[in-house]
């Protein structure tokens, strides 16, 4: 059973002047990220997201390689998203070529994008962020008390895995993945073989939904510019237009144009932000914002029932929003497994060409950016990749401005402790936003 | 407590993506039984909790690429018992090392606009490089029943069985039709260490090298096959210098087609 209202607790109140909040090393993120925040006369002077995660330079070390090489190598960038440095970097890469790869192909792309979601999805609910609300300090220990329900997020997340690793090949990195489409294929009856699991763990995906619906959360809601994918037809991971609620909508070929990078002193993760307006917010609680009337009608269905309608606004409860996208991301691929006939090729064959190409996909933490410029013999000459994390890294930080003013009542414990579940609201993969990111803008 | 006679395990984190340490994670069914056996000391990425040490065992994920970090492992050698580096980074500098064969501020300016902001060191550099190394699991990444085996073999005082051959025997076992010899698909797989089962053959597809040279690989002989399959001398470059490219074997070959 859920704990006292962590947000409700009132600790002693603070008689000195000036506060300092030190997290040397965030937990339960991927990466090394480090937080600072200072504060004098209840007001907040400071908040630094630092990421000293050692830079690895993916961008410069991709120029020279083969296109048909850029799949492999960006999904080293994450261990957590391969997936979605594999899909950003096909399909700009065939955008550049000129090429669509369009029936079965395109519904293995999603069906592998689904696996994806619902493995980074599930660890994130269940082990990197319900501990938070339930005050514990890891999945492990939430387990002693509530062995149920760990060993289900544990059997979803196993189910997620599974879809990867039957097309992928493995989990962590999959092989099976070509401009172009797959290497291999597999017949309808051969995919199948997941349906049995993939209902029971759809079944288990609505419990989550109401489970994580009952948490304690914090009144904080924000006037956020959300941006996401959009398609006119389908709930967005491979296609579709970047559209956020203040207007902005265009296609990935536009995107330089609109979005820049900074490079800050604390940070080894450049900062992107809106040209226009600044700070946005993407991920699952963009995608849903913007696409509610996409989701599956069980998907919608659950939400409603959990008294979401398209509009949350509060990120405390993006727990929430992504265990509705997983259980969207099941209900998905059984769609995509039943419809399923399989392709007579499992690839169209590219060829050399001088090409630049761009893309965005739905990443599990929101939207990912490739654009890549390829020589006549299939060498790339220059890469550009934009992470979710960086989209997100001022976001964080500008919350965080905002959240700590009304819960200066707290002890330097939970305080503490609330500034890192505000950070870990986004599911920050600081490994995937350190390494790469190409720079076109300077302000210091 | 029966808490204290729980082995220490501890996870560190240098260059990587992640995905060895996630492999831990990813043994769902096994997981939670682990967890009672041992003592989840520390962990970021999956806890917040903090144990100080020494530590039974220390898993070691990342290649050592700032200055920062070459201090930081003799640290978590000397609080360590033991020490296991787990995946291609750890155990060959990953593929960030590809910057080894470069000038890295080439690569800092093509990156960064500050470059003053940021401190990296000229070469990502395996762990064994800098403080001794008690066992090197292979992969990029990691085959997570290998890394259930290394530890359950660490924790009971015995030799960890993962066996050394090369991916190129995993395909005669598996039954595969060689991709190299029936459709001329380049293939590292006669100089590739097992441990994936040999995964891209099975796929239709060569093997790229991602759990590093086998004992005694002669690459030599693989380039002369790739190049009778017309590869040129660009392209053996480049199959060697993928995830294990600062390997010494690997790193020799590439620079002979460089």
């Amino acid at each position: 059973m859920p704990g006292p209202n962590r947000f409700e607790k009132k600790a002693n109140l603070m008689t000195k002047k000036t506060r300092t909040i030190k997290v040397d090393y965030l937990a339960r993120v991927e990466g090394e990220g480090a937080l600072y925040l200072k504060i004098q006369d209840d007001q907040v002077v400071d908040v630094k997201l630092k990421i000293f995660e050692p830079p690895r330079f993916f961008e410069a070390f991709l120029q020279g390689r083969d296109f048909r090489e850029a799949p492999d190598i960006t999904a080293r960038i994450c261990g957590i998203c391969p997936v979605a440095y594999q899909m950003s970097a096909v399909h700009a890469i065939e955008n550049g070529l000129g090429i669509r790869v369009e029936g079965p192909l395109r519904e293995l792309r999603r069906l592998l994008y689904c696996g994806e979601w619902i493995e980074s999805h599930v660890l994130h609910i269940y082990m990197l962020h319900a501990p938070d609300f339930l005050g514990y300090q890891d999945a492990i220990q939430m387990a002693k008390d509530h062995k149920e329900i760990v060993q289900r997020g544990l059997q979803m997340k196993k189910a997620g895995n599974d879809i990867v690793a039957f097309l992928g090949g493995r989990e962590i990195h999959p092989v099976n993945v070509r401009v172009g489409g797959f290497y291999k294929v597999f017949s309808k009856k051969e995919l199948s073989s997941l349906t049995d699991k993939l209902k029971w763990a759809r079944d288990a995906a609505w419990d989550t939904v109401l489970w994580t619906s009952q948490l304690d959360f914090p009144d904080f809601d924000r006037d956020y510019e959300f941006i996401s994918l959009s398609h006119p037809d389908e709930y967005p991971f491979n296609e579709g237009r970047l559209i956020s609620n203040k207007g902005l909508n265009i296609e990935a070929s536009e995107y330089e144009d609109h979005f820049e990078e900074e490079h800050v002193a604390h940070s080894n993760a450049l900062h992107s932000v809106l040209k226009e307006r600044g700070a946005y917010f993407v991920g699952p609680m963009a995608r849903f914002n913007l696409n509610f009337d996409r989701l599956s009608p069980l998907a919608r269905e659950s939400a409603r029932e959990v008294g979401l309608n398209g509009a949350c606004t509060n990120p405390f409860k993006s727990i929430v929003v992504r265990s509705i996208e997983v259980l969207y991301a099941f209900d998905e691929a059984l769609r995509i497994i039943e419809t399923y006939e399989k392709p007579e090729r499992p690839f169209i064959e590219v060829e050399n060409k001088e090409a630049e190409g761009h893309a965005f996909t739905e990443a599990p933490r929101g939207m990912l950016y490739h654009r890549y410029k390829i020589d006549g013999d299939g060498k790339i000459l220059e890469a550009n990749i934009i992470p979710p994390t960086s989209q997100n890294q001022k976001t964080i930080e500008n919350d965080l401005w905002h959240y700590v003013p009304d819960h200066l009542d707290l002890t330097q414990e939970e305080l503490t402790w609330q500034c890192e579940q505000a950070i870990r609201n986004y599911d920050p993969c600081i490994s995937c936003a350190t390494h790469f990111l190409k720079l076109n803008v300077e302000r210091v | 407590m029966a808490e204290r006679s729980k082995p220490k395990v501890a996870v560190w984190k240098f260059a990587s993506c992640d995905g060895c340490q996630l492999s831990l994670l990813d043994c769902e069914d096994e997981l939670l039984a682990v967890a009672e056996e041992i003592q989840i000391a520390n962990f970021p990425e999956a806890s917040r909790e903090v144990i100080e040490g020494p530590y039974d065992v220390s898993l070691v994920e990342g290649s050592v690429t700032t200055p920062h970090d070459r201090e930081r492992i003799q640290m978590v050698r000397k609080s360590s018992k033991v020490l296991i580096t787990i995946g291609a980074c750890a155990t060959a500098g990953g593929i960030q090392a590809l910057r080894n064969f470069k000038d890295v501020k080439d690569f800092i300016n093509t990156v960064y606009a500050n470059p003053e902001f940021i401190d990296t060191l000229d070469q990502s550099t395996p762990i064994a490089d800098h403080v001794k190394v008690d066992f090197e699991l292979r992969g990029c990444p990691i085959n997570k029943m290998q890394l259930v085996e290394v530890i359950n073999a660490f924790l009971n005082s015995r030799k960890p069985n993962t066996p050394p051959h090369s991916t190129c025997i995993d395909c005669k076992l598996e039954g595969n039709v060689c991709v190299m010899v029936a459709q001329g698909t380049p293939c590292l797989g006669p100089v590739t260490h097992t441990g994936c089962g040999a995964l891209c053959p099975t796929y239709n597809r060569g093997c790229y090298g991602c759990f590093g040279p086998k004992e005694t690989p002669n690459t030599n002989s693989l380039s002369s096959w790739l190049k009778q399959s017309g590869a040129n001398d660009d392209q053996m470059m480049r199959a060697f210098r993928g995830f294990n490219a600062w390997s010494e074997p690997f790193r020799k070959e590439s620079e002979s087609h460089d």
